[in-house]
């Protein structure tokens, strides 16, 4: 085999069944996903949770994480953050012709990985290969089911007075990327990583909705929710967990943390009598350890910051892009 | 010492408060002008109007250089791109968003294949020509601070003999402006907030004017306590009727002019007129490429000509700038014109003054 | 208009007027081309858009805090 991908990848000839065989299946194989067959049978019983995700990152491997890790997280938490324990996942590749083969295996090593620490099974998947664009690049799609735990995604469960809790520190995955593109030499880590690990502890209880604060980072997920539920937020800066150097970063560059990407976070609202021992539990846990309650859920429709020094401004849902600014 | 954290110190802020709320005069508004960007964007992100007594009014200035820069100027960028496909335009983050006439953006003509990338840094653009055969123009703005820093790009150009490097100089020189907005009848400010970092090039001399017509300034750092101080500061003059120029961010800003500042843009650049965005032209406040580097010159090398200069209607930019009205007093301000959909060019910049009113909040009355 | 960042001088270059700063633990190069002062490695610079503008002085920093921390006793005689 060539120790790159080429057109022939994707023609579903010898190159592919290869690629399957030493590949995928040697990572990836189950007694599902080993049949073979166009589709899969797979037993779920009860309310179903279905979710689908997309993959796209440059660089693909940084310092916490790979584009695998981060595809099977990624969709799982979806899932997690809905009140469902991730079951099976659907995989697919759009590769592009140029692409390393053992960066490949990498990505489907870590992709195990991570299967394993969440425990779901990978049961269908694709590969296509696509004409190299400006550099050869890997795109990955999964979806996911999972049961039905706690139906979370309902806004109109949340009250005023409700608490808000941040389950980690904030803004360390999109810090991290950055830092790896601009190459610069630095040790701070993605918070990539599995919320299946918290909410299985917390067991759902006193939680009453959830959201994982991916593109946008917390700002996002506070007025997304703010916007559906009628209802505001009044956080508190001094409580909001972040790494300083994080922190220093985005003053260098001029971004506001709150709207940076997160990998590992939840945001979540919960009922005020349960404060004390969700944080109890996430504070055990090693994703969780940097976990604080920053704040309550109020009637204004605004999502209000006090600020560190005292002061008062909104959080304003980010515009998409985060731009660095010089001035 | 921690440069930062010191200055942000909740305690000395309380302090800086009760002795602001201590020394204001019942019945007096003190107005004060920040004229820089980042003081806006820092006085927003922290909060401070809340805390503030009302009768102390902080108004935006014309400092933030995406803002004053002319729709004329921005639209040539984009028939500049138009015209010549295989450019790369080289931005720092800032002008990213800035709307031509049409609406569109350089993130939308990057969508179209379009190159343009963003930088940090003119040393960006210099590893960036070095290794490249792209046809690069950096759009270059800015006031004192950064505009050496364009003068150096093009020298070491000149030096390493890049030439597939051109730069579109829409950098702006402050002395001017601060004359206009002193000569202005109809303004009415107490008080400048210094900026700290053109302090910094400039020196304390820049404001000279201000104090002799009855103004007073004081030179400010960026974070909270530094503000405070300077407000202040500011008051206190105010009481007094002694107007001179305190330095408040003496860790920083020495006084003196930073010679090797103005060298390098004197090698570099001859002042020309500028037409700043909101306010109009004023005689001698930009800059342009002299004689001997006009290779690098993006408006000599592609013939490039601005369209005429017209402000978008019912946009009160100018009003805004000039620290006649605040944001929310625009009609457009939060309905026509968001930070998604920007329509003036105070929306555009995330240091524009209402960007950052439309983003952090006002004083929420 | 100018957003700058305190660094300190961990390595330089003094003829190619190129320092290196460490920023909250990372390395950046940092040129000192605009920068009037003499300064040294373990400085402390503002650094704006990659070029160091001006050597800060812990020493007046210090002045400003006590000056500032002196305004604490002063609003107590005050109040």
């Amino acid at each position: 085999m060539s120790d790159i991908v080429n057109i022939a990848l994707g023609g579903g000839g010898k190159q592919f069944q290869k690629f399957l065989k030493d590949i995928i299946l040697n990572y990836l194989g189950n007694d599902i996903l080993n049949r073979l067959g166009d589709a899969s049978y797979i037993n779920l019983s009860g309310e179903i949770s279905y979710s689908t995700d997309s993959f796209i990152i440059d660089p693909e491997f940084f310092r916490g994480g790979d584009i695998g890790k981060l595809a099977v997280y990624g969709t799982c938490n979806d899932l997690v953050v809905s009140g469902a324990k991730p079951e099976y996942l659907s995989l697919s590749f759009i590769v592009s012709e140029g692409y390393r083969y053992d960066k490949l295996e990498r990505i489907v090593q870590s992709i195990k990985e991570a299967s394993i620490d969440v425990g779901v099974k990978i049961v269908a998947g694709d590969t296509k290969v696509i004409p190299r664009l400006e550099r050869e690049q890997i795109l990955i799609n999964t979806s996911g089911l999972g049961k039905v735990i706690k139906k979370l995604n309902d806004y109109n469960n949340i009250r005023v007075g409700d608490m808000v809790i941040f389950t980690s520190d904030i803004a360390r995955h999109g810090i991290s990327i950055l830092l790896e593109r601009e190459g610069v030499e630095h040790n701070i880590e993605s918070d990539c990583g599995n919320l299946w690990n918290i909410f299985s502890k917390l067991d759902y209880k006193y939680i009453k909705f959830a959201r994982d604060a991916t593109r946008g980072g917390v700002a996002a997920v506070l007025n997304e929710i703010s916007n559906m539920s009628g209802l505001g937020f009044e956080i508190d800066e001094k409580l909001i967990n972040i790494d300083e150097r994080v922190k220093y970063f985005c003053e260098f560059f001029g971004y506001d943390p709150l709207q940076i990407a997160n990998e590992g976070l939840a945001v979540i609202v919960v009922d005020s009598s349960g404060v004390d021992s969700i944080m109890g539990i996430l504070k055990s846990l090693n994703m969780g350890k940097n976990a604080s309650v920053v704040g309550t859920v109020i009637e204004d429709k605004k999502v209000m910051l006090n600020t560190y020094i005292g002061g008062r401004r909104y959080v304003e849902m980010p515009y998409g892009e985060i731009l660095p600014r010089i001035c | 010492m921690n440069w930062i954290e010191s200055f942000r110190d909740k305690e000395i802020v309380e302090n800086l408060l009760k002795k602001i709320e201590y020394h204001i005069l019942p019945d007096k508004e003190y107005k004060i002008m920040e004229i820089c960007g980042t003081h806006t964007v820092s006085i927003s992100r922290s909060g401070l109007r809340y805390i503030l007594p009302k009768s102390v009014r902080l108004i935006s200035g014309p400092g933030c250089p995406v803002c004053v820069t002319a729709q004329g100027e921005i639209d040539a960028v984009f028939e500049l791109l138009k015209n010549n496909k295989n450019l790369t335009i080289a931005v720092y983050g800032d002008l990213i968003r800035v709307p031509g006439s049409d609406g569109k953006s350089l993130l939308d003509y990057r969508g179209n294949g379009y190159k343009v990338k963003i930088i940090h840094s003119v040393l960006d653009i210099l590893k960036y020509a070095q290794h490249s055969n792209d046809e690069i123009v950096f759009v270059s703005i800015g006031f004192e601070t950064t505009t050496p820093q364009t003068a150096f790009l093009i020298l070491e150009a000149f030096k390493k003999d890049i030439n597939n490097l051109s730069i579109l100089v829409f950098n702006k020189t402050m002395p001017e402006v601060i004359d206009v907005l002193l000569s202005d009848e109809n303004l009415q400010i107490d008080g400048f907030l210094c900026p700290g970092h053109v302090s910094a090039v400039t020196g304390d001399e820049l404001y000279l004017p201000m104090v002799r017509r009855g103004k007073a300034a004081a030179i400010s750092g960026f974070e909270p306590v530094d503000v405070l101080y300077g407000i202040l500061s500011i008051i206190e003059q105010v009481n007094n009727k002694e107007f001179k120029i305190v330095n408040n961010y003496k860790r920083v800003v020495k006084g003196e002019k930073n010679k090797v500042a103005f060298e390098l843009i004197n090698n570099v650049f001859e002042p020309s007129d500028a037409i700043w965005r909101g306010i109009g032209l004023i005689k001698n406040s930009g800059l342009k490429i002299k004689k001997g580097y006009q290779q690098y010159d993006a408006i000599k090398r592609y013939g490039i000509k601005f369209p005429d200069y017209s402000e978008k209607k019912g946009c009160r930019c100018g009003d805004v700038l000039k620290g006649y009205i605040t944001p929310d007093e625009c009609e457009l301000f939060g309905v026509v014109c968001t930070a998604d959909n920007p329509y003036g060019p105070c929306m555009v910049s995330s240091e524009g003054t209402c960007a950052a009113y439309y983003q952090f909040g006002g004083r929420f009355e | 208009m100018c957003l700058g960042f305190p660094g300190k001088i961990i390595e330089m270059d003094k003829e190619q007027l190129v320092a290196f700063v460490d920023i909250a633990g990372t390395k950046r190069e940092v040129s000192l081309a605009m920068l009037p002062d003499e300064v040294e490695v373990g400085d402390y610079v503002m650094v704006h858009v990659g070029f160091a503008i001006a050597k800060m002085d812990p020493k007046e920093a210090e002045e400003t805090l006590k000056t500032l921390l002196e305004y604490a006793d002063e609003l107590d005689r005050e109040f």
